[in-house]
């Protein structure tokens, strides 16, 4: 059992789980699962400056803060106490793809330290995948009004076809960004 | 504590995310190049469990474990719906992370997830800045 625990989960264990969480929001004090929110609660909490969205009663989203600390604290336990693989089993075609269009050598880690290290922050790369890919996150979902766990599971499973409409956007940009701007970059 | 009831199911749903490796970018590279099967069936198979979760709830009227009434607002069409969300994709394949596996990249020990969250926020301060002047 303790071996399994330890094991990558597979997407039946884990997808249904995930799943379980927006009940299990709903029923202990009627939240709906998002968790982009978050990062409009900590702007509205340091740097209001005034700006009309970002002036209200964050304190009343409190809930949604302690969510994301809860998440930080499962990402420890999750990788460094219950232990990881050095590499992740990708698929041996992505492998040779990355390889072969964006010169990856080094695959190991949750992420490529040839484009996420620190150090890359004195090139491009960094402030690309580091700088401009985080932005991009936190400006393309707060204008979409959710990300995927608010649109694609919280969303779609309460059926709301604007989630859809954000999905189908999702992963627009998500081709776009690995089918047409990754081969120009590398 | 009324809080610590969230902060304990995010312990939980950032392990999930963690040992399911949805918070690794080669998995979402995987996903946008379709060579795998994982993350597809990760999402398609919580919006099910997710769905006939909601389902149940509204029809047997369940109410939260305080007695309060369960009610989902809907959501909102505006522009920026398709907009923000093909920004959001452009960024979700370029970290290869949605807001939620940054905060567990981040606990478990990738020190430019803090970069990632710093740059996030920098973002959605900016649209909540220009909000007005951007179509919706």
């Amino acid at each position: 059992m303790l071996e399994l625990l330890r094991q990558p989960w597979p997407w039946y264990v884990a997808g249904p789980l995930i799943g379980l969480t927006v009940p299990a929001l709903l029923l202990i004090g009627n939240k709906a699962l998002g968790i982009s929110s978050s990062l409009r609660h900590v702007c509205a909490a340091c740097v209001p400056a005034g700006i009309p969205f970002l002036t209200y009663n964050w304190r009343a989203e409190l809930w949604n803060l302690f969510f994301v600390l809860g998440i930080g604290i499962g990402g420890f336990i999750g990788y460094q106490l219950m232990g990881h693989a050095d590499t992740i089993a990708i698929s041996p075609e992505t492998v040779r793809d990355l390889k072969a269009q964006m010169h990856l050598t080094d695959f190991s880690g949750l992420l490529p330290k040839e484009l996420f290290a620190l150090e890359n922050l004195s090139n491009w790369k960094g402030w690309v995948f580091l700088v401009l890919g985080g932005f991009l996150v936190g400006f393309g979902t707060r204008y979409a009004g959710g990300c995927t766990s608010g649109h694609a599971i919280s969303g779609l499973s309460n059926l709301q076809w604007v989630s859809l409409v954000a999905v189908i956007g999702f992963f627009v940009g998500g081709l776009l960004m690995t089918w047409v701007f990754y081969p120009m970059m590398f | 504590m009324k809080n610590l009831k969230y902060l304990v199911l995010g312990v939980l749903f950032g392990i999930i995310l963690t040992k399911s490796e949805v918070v690794s970018w080669w998995r979402i590279q995987e996903m946008f190049r379709f060579q795998s099967f994982h993350m597809y069936g990760i999402i398609g198979s919580a919006i099910v469990v997710g769905l006939i979760s909601i389902q149940l709830i509204k029809r047997n009227r369940l109410k939260t474990i305080n007695g309060e009434e369960i009610s989902i607002a809907d959501k909102k069409y505006n522009h920026g719906t398709w907009i923000g969300g093909t920004i959001f994709g452009l960024g979700w394949a370029l970290t290869g992370a949605c807001p939620g596996p940054m905060f567990a990249q981040l606990g478990s020990g990738v020190a430019g997830a803090a970069v990632l969250i710093l740059a996030a926020l920098a973002g959605t301060w900016t649209y909540s800045a220009l909000r007005e002047k951007l179509p919706h």
